[in-house]
């Protein structure tokens, strides 16, 4: 047998150990760089996204965070909830300021993680410019954006991101128009590593993060999060929220690395055969008093996206 | 030296304790928990420690780990103020 394949099969082995490790909990590292304990209302999946983020970073990462909801829940002047460096900036400026970052960073050699952590505002719609310009330049840096379909720190007015037919109090009737579809947005600018990810799968989530963080170049992570008082729904069904989203293929688990497109194991299933969108839309008080011509359109919009990834998946365009 | 920065500094309840925002507590069978770990991993404000001790100092009672917990071992009771 060769080096060259010896050394081959032995990455592939380190990779599938890497990955049983992390699909047990004792592969997390204990330490929290939240300290107890953020303002985030009670149930937020985006605190929870936000812990496994900075647990797969570890404490030699910089956050960027614009106008979110992290922004609000860090706690009160002089104190702060996060223990690692954060810079709260404006809302359409924070691709172009981890850009700056990440390359002051690599002027001075150092190796710190620049991290922006957006929601879906201050992605989908008023930093898409900023986002653009940043991946379009090559900034080595991870961009997350946790979206939970709404402003949520404002009141839950609607934004891009907003999905057909919810309730929003600026779209008290329904929301007129589809969700915008942030990720092919993204995958236009040829990113090396972009995935999906649900804060009901949280080791899901830091496997991605890790993964994210190891390859050079613009990444980017866009994680749904499910949001109690926005969707309507008791605190307590966060989770069972967020797993219901991929089990009605709603929201699909994938990376792509380099171009290659891989579904991940709870989306696999989904796809072959999801669970009835009924059960997703029932649950929340965002989707009330939904017309059925708007329902049959939601579960096209899901057909076609189950289809255009399994096509993909296949090497089938 | 005088800081000329206006910075916040990592701290513990930085935002109050949150603990008083809740409506129901979480409470623990012992007997019943197989100490999966489950409601810890889930708990957004890690306010579950590793030996599974809630620490109701934090706790906001949104009640996560209670529905996840696949042997029932949690229970939300009511606070009394």
């Amino acid at each position: 047998m060769s080096g060259n394949r010896i050394a081959k099969l032995s990455l592939q082995l380190m990779t599938i150990i890497e990955e049983r490790s992390v699909n047990n909990l004792s592969a997390i590292p204990k330490e929290e760089y939240l300290y107890k304990c953020t303002s985030a209302c009670a149930g937020c999946s985006s605190s929870l996204c936000l812990r496994y983020v900075l647990k797969a970073a570890g404490p030699d990462s910089v956050l960027v965070v614009p106008a979110c909801c992290t922004s609000v829940i860090q706690g009160m002047y002089p104190g702060t909830a996060m223990n690692v460096p954060v810079y709260n900036i404006a809302f359409a400026a924070a691709a172009a300021c981890a850009s700056g970052m990440s390359d002051a960073f690599a002027t001075l050699g150092r190796e710190t993680n620049v991290i922006v952590y957006a929601g879906d505002g201050g992605t989908v719609d008023i930093g898409i410019q900023a986002l653009s310009g940043a991946f379009e330049r090559g900034t080595n840096f991870l961009y997350i954006c946790y979206d939970n379909e709404a402003y949520g720190n404002t009141g839950m007015q609607r934004s891009g991101s907003t999905p057909l037919g919810a309730r929003t109090t600026t779209t008290p009737g329904g929301k007129p128009t589809a969700k915008k579809d942030l990720d092919r947005i993204v995958e236009a600018h040829n990113p090396p590593y972009m995935a999906t990810a649900c804060s009901a799968y949280p080791l899901d989530l830091y496997k991605k993060v890790k993964k994210a963080l190891s390859i050079e170049g613009p990444k980017f992570i866009h994680i749904l999060a499910p949001c109690p008082p926005g969707w309507r729904y008791p605190t307590e069904k966060t989770v069972e929220m967020g797993k219901l989203a991929v089990k009605t293929a709603q929201w699909i688990l994938y990376e792509r690395e380099f171009g290659k497109l891989t579904i991940n194991g709870p989306s696999k299933a989904a796809m072959k055969k999801p669970a009835p969108l009924e059960d997703y839309i029932k649950s929340q008080g965002r989707f009330k008093n939904l017309s059925p011509e708007i329902f049959d359109l939601m579960r096209q919009q899901v057909e076609q996206n189950i289809q255009r990834l399994s096509r993909e998946e296949a090497g089938v365009c | 030296m005088r800081e000329r920065l206006a910075l916040s500094r990592p701290k513990e309840a930085s935002s109050g304790k949150t603990g008083s925002w809740r409506t129901f507590r979480p409470v623990v069978d012992k007997e019943a928990c197989n100490a999966c770990g489950l409601c810890a991993q889930y708990c957004p404000d890690a306010a579950i420690d590793e030996e599974l001790n809630i620490d109701l100092d934090y706790c906001k009672g949104c009640g996560i780990c209670a529905n996840e917990c696949p042997k029932q071992a949690i229970a939300m009771v009511r606070e009394e103020r």
